[in-house]
């Protein structure tokens, strides 16, 4: 079959070919699946096996999943909240995000093309980077309170960092040339920023965006571990605390599902902007 | 000489300093250009045709001599003096169009008259085709086509071309060599053209300037009479390259030695 739709020249019979056709529009996706379900077949035969009795079999984690989102088969405090607990972390992540890149972009770019602003503050971002996240956590409960303001912050400090430098590396890897030949046409000065700087930085920037949401999505367990009432975290940190391992599995798939999702959209987002460039032709 | 030279460059030199090493790119290079003129540099690399080509453009100033563009310095790049890298240097970002209409759009021209200048030029370089094409997109010679256009839309005086046909197969520049003629006699452009191609050269110029390395420098001049369209394998067109050729190379036998 595959051999039909290397060679179209082939005559074949019509509904064999257009079997072939969607065999051939499946593929990627059938071959992507092939990790998650034999991931999903060895969990399944471990807990089946006795390996261990502290994690539940993917059918009782799916079954549970259900009650999280619709409820109607436990029907405890967390039956059919999973839209409160996503909503909640969605905020937090995109506004923690879309803050850190209303800073992070025009501060690197300006940090890309000003020698005094990048000497001013590169050494301070350099300095600050490498503290994680984690780290941050107590020192933003006292600044920010118990509560989704110091969520907020930690996602906000996890996306901002991935932004920032490949904005700045966005900036200073324009090619030189391109500036002469700006130059030589009449664009000088500061209207190059615009004409220039901006365009060929932008894979860069959407490199870090990309890099920066995925990171929000990471930090926001550590996010909501700061008291908050809802949240994929929250609930996470919950189920920990209440020896409830369905749960925490539940807000872990929820939370890769949702990062999966957000980072498409951003891919579709970048693909159109960037059609000029021949590395991002989506 | 009695017709004002379009270009006039007197005792330039480069001189680059890098930590405390001191390198001449350029000495006491003369050079007189008039209006409509198609002059060659040729040269073996290190010679500083490059950088006389850039001192024009206004991408680099000479530490020495003066190079004046009808009877004024020359001093920041400008749309006057278009430039045709080798390697294009079009903006990959946006379309044929866009990067022919970039230069007539940066010198405030409305809309409506970017664009008939756009159609205009994107026809005269045979690429109405491929108008919405980007970069990435075209072959070789329809980028550098694309790069002339975006030069004469911005209605450049004096086009400089380093070694524009230098990543080229011999097809494509043997085509585009014959486009660039014609376009040069249909507009009265003025041409300085640098190559290392004696063959490029003589096909070309009216003027073929020889400079040698070490440092670079202006070695002789040659006036090219041979009438066109020129016939690359013709006896004549034979006798002026083995000429020419031989004072390529006593210059650098003479530098050998």
């Amino acid at each position: 079959m595959s051999e039909a739709t290397a060679s179209g020249a082939v005559p074949a019979p019509a509904a064999g070919q257009g079997g072939a056709r969607l065999l051939a529009r499946l593929r990627p996706t059938l071959l992507a699946l092939i990790v998650p379900a034999l991931l999903l077949l060895f969990w399944h035969l471990a807990v089946k096996a006795g390996m261990t009795r502290l994690i539940p079999s993917p059918a009782e984690v799916a079954e549970y999943m259900v009650d999280f989102a619709v409820g109607g088969i436990w029907d405890d405090a967390f039956s059919a909240t999973l839209h409160l607990h996503l909503l909640a972390s969605m905020q937090r992540v995109y506004g923690g995000f879309a803050l850190a890149a209303l800073v992070a972009v025009p501060m690197g770019l300006l940090i890309g093309r000003i020698p005094l602003v990048a000497q001013l503050f590169d050494p301070f971002f350099q300095l600050m980077r490498p503290i994680p996240v984690t780290a941050w956590l107590p020192l933003s409960m006292i600044l920010f309170g118990l509560g989704p303001r110091s969520a907020f912050f930690l996602v906000f400090l996890g996306a901002f960092y991935p932004i920032l430098l490949n904005t700045v590396f966005g900036v200073r890897s324009v090619e030189p040339r391109l500036f002469e030949a700006a130059s030589m046409l009449g664009c000088r000065g500061n209207a190059q920023f615009f004409k220039v700087v901006l365009p060929a930085a932008l894979p860069s920037i959407f490199t870090g965006l990309r890099l920066g949401l995925g990171l929000a999505w990471f930090v926001i367990v550590v996010g909501e571990m700061t008291g908050v009432p809802q949240g994929l975290g929250a609930v996470i940190m919950d189920g920990r605390t209440l020896s409830r391992t369905e749960l925490v599995i539940c807000g872990m798939i929820v939370i890769g599902i949702a990062g999966f999702l957000s980072d498409r959209v951003v891919v579709l987002l970048m693909n159109r902007l960037l059609r000029w460039s021949p590395l991002h032709r989506g | 000489m009695a017709e004002l030279p379009i270009l006039d460059i007197q005792g330039v030199g480069k001189t680059y300093t890098l930590g405390d090493q001191r390198i001449e790119a350029l000495r006491d290079a003369n050079l007189t250009v008039r209006k409509g003129e198609f002059v060659c540099l040729i040269g073996a690399s290190g010679c500083g045709k490059s950088t006389l080509l850039r001192i024009v453009a206004g991408f680099e100033a000479p530490t020495a001599g003066s190079a004046l563009m009808w009877s004024k310095p020359i001093g920041e790049p400008g749309p006057d003096r278009g430039m045709v890298f080798q390697d294009y240097g079009l903006f990959p970002w946006l379309t044929v169009r866009e990067n022919i209409g970039f230069g007539p759009a940066s010198r405030g021209l409305g809309k409506a008259e970017v664009r008939d200048i756009v159609e205009r030029f994107v026809a005269l370089v045979g690429l109405t085709r491929f108008a919405d094409a980007y970069p990435h997109q075209l072959s070789g010679g329809m980028k550098q086509r694309v790069a002339i256009a975006r030069v004469l839309a911005n209605d450049a005086e004096v086009v400089l071309m380093d070694e524009p046909f230098g990543a080229l197969d011999a097809m494509t520049r043997e085509r585009l060599q014959d486009e660039l003629l014609d376009l040069w006699q249909r507009t009265g452009l003025t041409v300085l053209f640098v190559t290392h191609s004696i063959e490029e050269a003589i096909f070309l110029a009216d003027r073929v300037v020889v400079m040698e390395p070490g440092p670079g420098r202006i070695a002789s001049e040659h006036r090219i009479t041979l009438p066109r369209p020129r016939d690359v394998a013709s006896p004549e067109f034979n006798d002026v390259r083995r000429e020419l050729g031989a004072r390529l190379h006593s210059h650098h036998a003479k530098k050998a030695a």
